[in-house]
C-alpha cells in the first residue's frame, strides 16, 4: 500500500464518527474589513510605522512638479537614489521607462540601470551586486502598511525585489485597498505573491526588533 | 579551517535542534533544572513580557478580533471534518501546477523523501528556513547521517545551530539566549562554517544581525536545493505559503533551483479567500505586528520566476492519530503563533526545553502526549505541566480549549497508571467515607488522633505514601473540631443568631 493510500485510509478512520452528510462550510463570517476615512493617507501613516520610508508623487508621465507641489515618480525616485547614494539599480525589463527618466546618466554619480528579463536574466550574484531595485506593485493594504507584488508587468521576478539591498516600490493610489479581505479578493492565488511590510527584521535577539536580516535592509514606498 | 570541536568546514555544528526528547526525564524534574537558571529565567521574563503587551495592542485595536477567532476556529474545524476531499484536492492542484507530491505516513518516511530528492539532484547542501514540521521529524539529522549539510537560515534557527542547542520557543527559538551569549556563538563559530563574524563584533542586535546576512549570504546565492514548511496551503488553488520575517524565507523559496516543502495535513484550508482570516489573526498573534514583513505565496513552478523543480512532502507522523480523538482534534487547528506560550505563567518560568518537544508550552503540552503517545515519563507528565488558568485558551487565535484538552489528557494518563497507585487509592477510599454521613462522621473521629501524629508546628508537612504531593506543599493544619462536631455543638448552646446572620438582610423583594 502506498504512503498516499495509509494516510488517507487514517484519515477517513479517524472521522469515522462524524456524519457523512454534514455540511461543509460550517464557519462563522462575523468580521469586517475595517473603514478608513483617507485610506492612501493611512496606507502612509502604516508604511512609515513599519520603518519603510514613504515618498508622495505626482502621477506618472509629468515631467515637472505638478500643481500639488509633489514631484514626479522619476523625481522622487532619483532623489531617493540619491540620498541612499546607489550606483546601480536593476529593474523589470518590462518597468516603464519614465520612472527612471531623473537618474544621472553620466557624471561622478552616474547611476548604472540593469535590465532584467526573459532574454537577459541576471545570475544571483549579478543581482548581489546591484545596489537597488525599482518596482511597481499590485496592492497596497492601508490597515497594515503592507504592499503586495504578484510579480506581473513592472515588478519583475521575485528574486529581483528580494536580493539589493534597497527596495524602491511605486504604489498607485488607485491600488491601495482597507484591509487584508479587500486584498485577497483582488489577488490572483495562481500567481506568485510577495507580501511586504516594512524592511526586512528580526526580533530574535532579546526580541529587540532590528531592520535588516537578509531582504533588503531600506525599503522606500513612493506613493503616486 | 576547523572549529573548537575539529568540525570540518562542510558540516554544520549542530544539527539544530537536537537532545529534544529525554523521555526518561518528566516534566517536573526538568522544570526544577530550568527553574534553578536564573539567566534563562530572566531572559524569558523580558521577551514574553515584551510579546504579550506587543499582542495585546493590535489584537486590542482590531474591531473585528472575536469574530476573526470564531472564523478561523470554524474553518480549521470544517477542514479537519472533511480532511481527506482536501487533501487530494490540493494534491491534484499542485500536481496541475507542476509540483511533485509525496505522502509521509511518517517521520522515517518524509526523511527518506526528502533525503531522496536532494540526492538526485546531486547537492551536498541545503538551505532550510525555520520549519517546525521538519524540527519534529529531525530531518537536519536523517540529512547528516546521508551526509548532507542542512543550514538553517533564521537568525534564532542560526543562533542555535551555531551553538549547539536545541530551540526554545515556537517563534523565538532562542529565547533563551541574550545577546551577550549570541556574540559569544557567532565570534567562536562562525569562521569554521563559512563567512567569519568580524572581530570587533559587538553585542548590539544589529550588529549580530549583520553579521548573520554576510554569513548566510554566501549559502543562499550558491545553494541548489532548499528545504521550507508551509503555514498554509490552499486546497482550491495549491498555494502554498510561508509566514516570516527576516527574508530568509523568500531567499530559499525563490534562489535555488530545487525546493522541498514539509508539510504536516493539518496546515491545507479549503479556499484562497480563507486565508484573509489567518492573515489578520496570524501575526497579531504571533509577533505582535498587525502584519509581518513578508509572506510569500507559490503555488507549484513558476516559469521563469523561482524553483524549476518543486516537491511537496504531505506528513502524516502522529497527526491521524490526534484527528481520531474527537475531543483531543480540535488540537489540529493550531497555526503555531505561540501566543499561548507567552501568557502561561508555567512556560515563563521553565522556558521551552523542558517541555523535551519542538513544540513546547501549553499547545505543546496537549499536541506532544496526542502526537507521541502517553508512554515514556516525559510525555505522560506534559498534561500537567499546567495550572489550568486558562489565559492560552484567551489568547488562542482559532480558539483551542487547551484546558479541557489537558485534562482529557490527564484522564488518559490516569486511565493507563498500573492498578496500585496511591492516589487513587485515596480517592477510592474517599469515595467509600464521603458516601454516607454516618462514614464521614466516623472518618472525622479520627482526626483529632491524625492530627497528633502528623501535625508538627502547626502545619502538616509530609505524609507517608504521599510524597510527591507533600513535599511540595504544605497541608493545612488539621482544626482541633471538625465542622459537624462544631455544628452539633452550636445546635446545644442555642446561640444560632449571633453564629450565623444574613438570612433577612441580603435580597429585598422589591414587587
Amino acid at each position: 500500500m502506498s504512503g498516499r493510500d495509509v494516510v488517507l485510509g487514517r484519515v477517513r478512520a479517524a472521522l469515522a464518527d462524524l456524519d457523512p452528510d454534514r455540511p461543509a462550510d460550517t464557519a462563522p463570517r462575523e468580521y469586517a474589513s475595517q473603514v478608513f476615512d483617507d485610506e492612501v493617507a493611512h496606507f502612509c501613516t502604516m508604511v512609515a510605522d513599519y520603518r519603510a520610508t514613504v515618498h508622495r508623487a505626482g502621477s506618472a508621465g509629468d515631467t515637472v512638479e505638478d500643481g500639488g507641489g509633489q514631484p514626479t515618480i522619476a523625481a522622487a525616485i532619483a532623489d531617493i537614489m540619491g540620498a541612499e547614494e546607489a550606483r546601480s539599480v536593476v529593474v523589470a525589463h518590462d518597468l516603464p521607462e519614465e520612472f527612471l527618466a531623473g537618474l544621472p546618466v553620466q557624471g561622478d554619480h552616474a547611476i548604472t540601470v540593469r535590465r532584467d528579463g526573459p532574454d537577459a536574466v541576471l545570475t544571483n550574484r549579478e543581482l548581489d551586486e546591484v545596489d537597488a531595485v525599482v518596482t511597481t506593485a499590485r496592492v497596497g493594504i492601508a490597515a497594515t502598511g503592507t504592499v503586495v507584488l504578484d510579480h506581473t508587468a513592472g515588478q519583475g521576478r521575485r528574486a529581483l525585489s528580494l536580493v539589493p539591498d534597497l527596495h524602491v516600490c511605486i504604489v498607485f493610489a488607485t491600488q491601495v485597498v482597507a484591509d487584508v479581505p479587500d486584498a485577497v479578493a483582488v489577488l490572483d492565488p495562481h500567481r506568485p505573491q510577495t507580501w511586504i511590510s516594512g524592511p526586512s527584521a528580526t526580533s530574535d535577539i532579546e526580541l529587540d526588533r532590528v531592520e535588516g536580516v537578509h531582504g533588503p535592509r531600506r525599503l522606500h514606498v513612493v506613493v503616486a | 579551517m576547523t572549529s573548537r570541536s575539529g568540525r570540518s568546514e562542510a558540516q554544520p555544528p549542530g544539527a539544530g535542534h537536537g537532545a529534544l526528547h529525554h523521555p526518561e526525564t518528566d516534566f517536573p524534574h526538568a522544570a526544577a533544572a530550568a527553574l534553578a537558571d536564573s539567566q534563562l529565567r530572566a531572559n524569558l521574563a523580558h521577551a514574553t513580557a515584551t510579546i504579550r503587551d506587543k499582542r495585546a495592542a493590535v489584537v486590542g485595536e482590531h474591531p473585528s478580533w472575536s469574530g476573526l477567532r470564531a472564523a478561523g476556529a470554524g474553518i480549521k474545524d470544517d477542514v479537519l471534518a472533511r480532511l481527506d476531499t482536501h487533501l487530494t484536492e490540493l494534491e491534484r492542484r499542485l500536481q496541475d501546477a507542476g509540483a511533485t507530491v509525496h505522502w509521509a505516513v511518517d517521520a522515517a518516511d518524509a526523511n527518506r523523501i526528502v533525503t531522496d530528492v536532494v540526492t538526485a539532484t546531486g547537492a551536498r547542501e541545503v538551505v532550510k528556513v525555520k520549519s517546525m514540521t521538519t524540527q519534529e521529524i529531525e530531518l537536519n539529522e536523517a540529512l547528516a547521517e546521508a551526509g548532507i549539510a542542512a543550514w538553517e537560515t533564521d537568525l534564532a534557527e542560526l543562533i542555535v545551530q551555531l551553538g549547539d542547542d536545541a530551540p526554545s520557543h515556537i517563534l523565538v527559538p532562542a529565547i533563551h539566549r541574550n545577546r551577550a551569549e549570541v556574540r559569544e556563538i557567532f565570534l567562536d563559530r562562525m569562521a569554521a562554517v563559512g563567512v567569519a563574524a568580524p572581530a570587533d563584533l559587538t553585542d548590539a542586535p544589529a550588529e549580530l544581525a549583520a553579521a548573520a546576512r554576510a554569513h548566510l549570504r554566501e549559502k543562499f546565492l550558491t545553494a541548489r536545493v532548499a528545504v521550507s514548511g508551509a503555514n498554509f496551503a490552499v486546497a482550491e488553488t495549491g498555494t502554498l505559503s510561508v509566514v516570516e520575517s527576516e527574508g530568509n524565507g523568500r531567499m530559499c523559496l525563490t534562489l535555488p533551483e530545487t525546493l522541498v516543502t514539509v508539510v504536516g495535513i493539518e496546515k491545507v484550508v479549503p479556499t484562497w479567500r480563507d486565508l484573509e482570516v489567518f492573515l489578520q489573526t496570524l501575526p497579531r498573534s504571533s509577533t505582535g505586528e498587525r502584519m509581518n514583513p513578508y509572506t510569500s505565496f507559490w503555488n507549484g513552478v513558476h516559469p521563469g520566476d523561482g524553483p524549476q523543480d518543486v516537491h511537496v512532502v504531505l506528513l502524516d507522523n502522529g497527526r491521524t492519530d490526534v484527528l481520531a480523538d474527537q475531543v483531543g482534534r480540535q488540537a489540529l487547528r493550531c497555526i503555531r503563533c505561540s501566543a499561548c506560550l507567552n501568557v502561561c505563567p508555567v512556560y515563563e518560568r521553565t522556558g521551552g526545553h523542558t517541555y523535551g518537544s519542538v513544540y513546547p508550552g501549553p499547545i505543546g503540552a496537549v499536541l506532544t502526549p496526542q502526537l507521541r503517545g502517553t508512554d515514556s515519563p516525559l510525555d505522560k507528565s506534559l498534561p500537567f505541566a499546567s495550572s489550568l488558568c486558562g489565559a492560552c485558551e484567551e489568547v488562542c487565535p482559532v480558539a483551542i480549549e487547551i484546558p479541557d484538552l489537558l485534562v482529557h489528557l490527564r484522564t488518559r494518563v490516569a486511565d493507563q497508571a498500573p492498578r496500585f497507585d496511591p492516589q487513587k487509592a485515596v480517592f477510592r477510599a474517599l469515595k467509600t467515607v464521603m458516601a454516607t454521613g454516618d462514614r464521614l462522621a466516623a472518618a472525622e473521629r479520627g482526626t483529632g488522633l491524625a492530627r497528633r501524629i502528623l501535625s508538627r508546628s502547626g502545619r502538616v508537612a509530609g505524609i507517608p505514601m504521599l510524597p510527591s504531593w507533600t513535599t511540595t506543599r504544605d497541608v493545612p493544619d488539621l482544626p482541633e473540631q471538625s465542622f459537624r462536631a462544631w455544628w452539633e455543638q452550636r445546635e446545644r448552646v442555642g446561640d444560632a443568631g449571633a453564629a450565623i446572620d444574613g438570612d433577612d438582610s441580603a435580597v429585598e423583594d422589591d414587587s
